[in-house]
């Protein structure tokens, strides 16, 4: 009952925060994509070097969250900026991964017979390759995402905002209905997000590898 | 008309795939280029589409050097397919098909008749399958579809690599087939890769047999049976093939050559001694057993002699007179059939001057089978 009463109290610091929150993980993911996509199409083609960048990408997905957030600061101050930075190192590691996977899966007859046919490089990237491999690039968008809204929580303990101010502040003031707010709400973005890029993914695949248990 | 001249293919100086290769294909023309993995064999096929680019030579398509051309556009006029088919997953049936005319940006109207037209001839009927995805298709129907791709252009070259050879046998046949018909029908002009030499017999208007880089024999399938250039031709098309194509087959490759001539006057006793002393059960009479050119009177069989009391007896009397002989180029097929209408287990073998010269019996075609049988059984 607490809980609705504060929620009903506290409506507008709440959206305002969950506003914060997608802005901080959506701005981190798009950036991991924007750099991310083109690095796996890249490193296909160069064995070596794409076990170097998923290497890097690992070890960087080893660094602790808080760590992370802690290193950027020197970079790019407090607040927002150093938030995003680590989300985007954090978004990285699945979208470069499974883009490479999707793209390197995709069966070299194929391949073949799209250069067979006389298609140039480009039109086999955008549509043999790409439409091929979306379901796997949606699915690294889809983790990288979901954990990206989990850690975004930790981003307010260098003032950059979301729905983890809620949580640090009700730590600090014994406050569990703040405390729930912010993890309940947290979740039910990172649900919500989920389900929303899971219905892109549906909408992107075409229906002739859409994989049979999903039909 | 393709002609190679002077290919060569080398990925590092040591080996060379391709050495040195000539090859001449007429329009309208189905060449199959077969030999074991490894002789170059598909090398030499997609040099011709520039997948892969020579080390050395030219390839030149009606007299136009392909190095001059750019490669895409090649491509698109050549039509391709592979052994594992390659239709794209994701797009419906009708624009796979429809793929190269649309790279070429041909009007959409157009394209759907052309698909419209394609799935008729390849009698997969367009308001079932258009709109299917490939892989609610069997192997055969996508391979026919993969036909069928490589076809939309309407290109005069067609190159199939290995097409049917991940088919169940029986699709593969009917594939086969369906292409023999489509190329009656279509006069293009097809290489065709295979290692299947069953195949490129079947197929093949001149077959290219390969080892090691190169051309050892590139000749019609019948030549090839019949005169293989060398030992490794001969071991690679294999005795038995002959024998799995019995219309290529002659009667002279199949009779018994060892015929015992007995004189029409001699006494039975005699023939019976000979049929002992040679081992067999039928005599050639013949006017005179020591002339050479003599002809044949008649044949003995050994059934004759079954209740003849007197030894003495001529073999003039109890000769068969009615046989049937078989001229020396006669199909194995036509032997049979005649063999088989009228009941005979002899069949004298004659040249072109009338002479006898062998004996096709029920023995004769069996041996030629047996020849096979140790093959067989190492399989």
């Amino acid at each position: 009952m607490d809980l609705i009463n504060y929620v009903k109290d506290n409506y507008d610091l709440i959206l305002k925060l969950t506003g914060q929150h997608i802005s901080l993980a959506g701005i981190g993911v798009l950036l991991a994509c924007a750099v991310g996509i083109p690095i796996g199409f890249l490193i296909v083609n160069h064995k070596k070097l794409s076990k170097v960048v998923v290497n890097i990408a690992n070890i960087i997905q080893t660094i602790p969250s808080l760590a992370l957030f802690a290193f950027a600061m020197p970079l790019f101050g407090i607040g927002s900026p150093p938030a995003i930075f680590a989300l985007f190192l954090y978004a990285l590691l699945p979208i470069i991964k499974n883009t490479f996977i999707g793209i390197n899966n995709v069966d070299p007859a194929i391949i073949e017979a799209a250069r067979g046919m006389g298609m140039s490089k480009t039109q086999i990237m955008f549509k043999v390759e790409v439409p091929m491999a979306i379901s796997v690039i949606m699915g690294g968008i889809r983790i990288a995402t979901v954990t990206g809204i989990g850690i975004t929580t930790i981003a307010a303990m260098i003032g950059a905002g979301g729905l983890g101010q809620l949580i640090y502040q009700g730590l600090s003031m014994m406050n569990y209905e703040m405390i729930f707010t912010g993890a309940i709400s947290s979740a039910l973005l990172a649900l919500l997000a989920d389900f929303i890029l899971g219905m892109l993914e549906m909408k992107l695949t075409s229906k002739g590898i859409v994989k049979e248990e999903t039909i | 008309m393709i002609s190679l001249k002077g290919v060569s293919k080398s990925y590092n100086q040591q080996t060379k795939v391709v050495d040195d290769l000539n090859l001449e294909i007429n329009d309208g023309e189905l060449v199959v280029l077969v030999g074991e993995s490894g002789c170059g064999k598909t090398t030499t096929m997609k040099m011709i589409n520039r997948l892969i680019e020579p080390t050395s030579g030219d390839i030149f398509i009606d007299g136009k050097n392909i190095k001059s051309l750019n490669k895409n556009e090649l491509r698109r006029n050549i039509g391709y397919v592979i052994q594992n088919i390659g239709l794209l997953p994701h797009q419906t049936i009708e624009k796979n098909i429809a793929t190269v005319p649309l790279l070429c940006k041909k009007d959409k109207g157009e394209v759907k008749a052309r698909v419209h037209e394609l799935l008729d001839l390849i009698e997969l009927p367009y308001d079932i399958y258009a709109s299917r995805y490939p892989r609610e298709l069997s192997g055969g129907q996508q391979q026919r579809i993969g036909v069928a791709r490589a076809l939309a252009n309407n290109p005069d070259i067609i190159l199939m690599d290995e097409p049917f050879s991940a088919l169940d046998p029986i699709t593969r046949e009917q594939l086969q087939n369906e292409l023999l018909k489509l190329q009656v029908e279509l006069h293009k002009t097809i290489v065709f890769v295979t290692h299947d030499i069953d195949e490129a017999l079947k197929l093949g208007d001149r077959i290219a047999v390969m080892a090691d880089g190169n051309i050892l024999q590139y000749d019609t399938p019948e030549n090839i049976l019949k005169h293989p250039v060398n030992d490794y031709v001969e071991a690679f098309v294999g005795t038995d093939r002959l024998w799995k194509t019995p219309d290529m087959l002659k009667a002279k490759e199949v009779m018994n050559k060892k015929i015992i001539k007995i004189g029409a006057d001699r006494p039975i006793l005699h023939a019976i001694e000979l049929m002992k002393e040679h081992d067999t059960n039928i005599l050639i009479v013949v006017e005179n057993a020591s002339s050479k050119s003599s002809k044949m009177l008649g044949i003995l069989g050994i059934n004759r002699l079954k209740g003849v009391s007197n030894p003495a007896t001529k073999v003039r009397d109890i000769m068969k007179v009615d046989v049937i002989k078989i001229p020396q180029d006669m199909s194995l097929v036509e032997v049979l059939n005649i063999r088989k209408e009228n009941g005979i287990q002899y069949s004298p073998v004659m040249d072109v001057a009338g002479n006898i010269i062998g004996i096709i019996t029920n023995t004769s075609i069996i041996n030629v089978l047996t020849d096979i049988v140790p093959d067989k059984e190492e399989y």
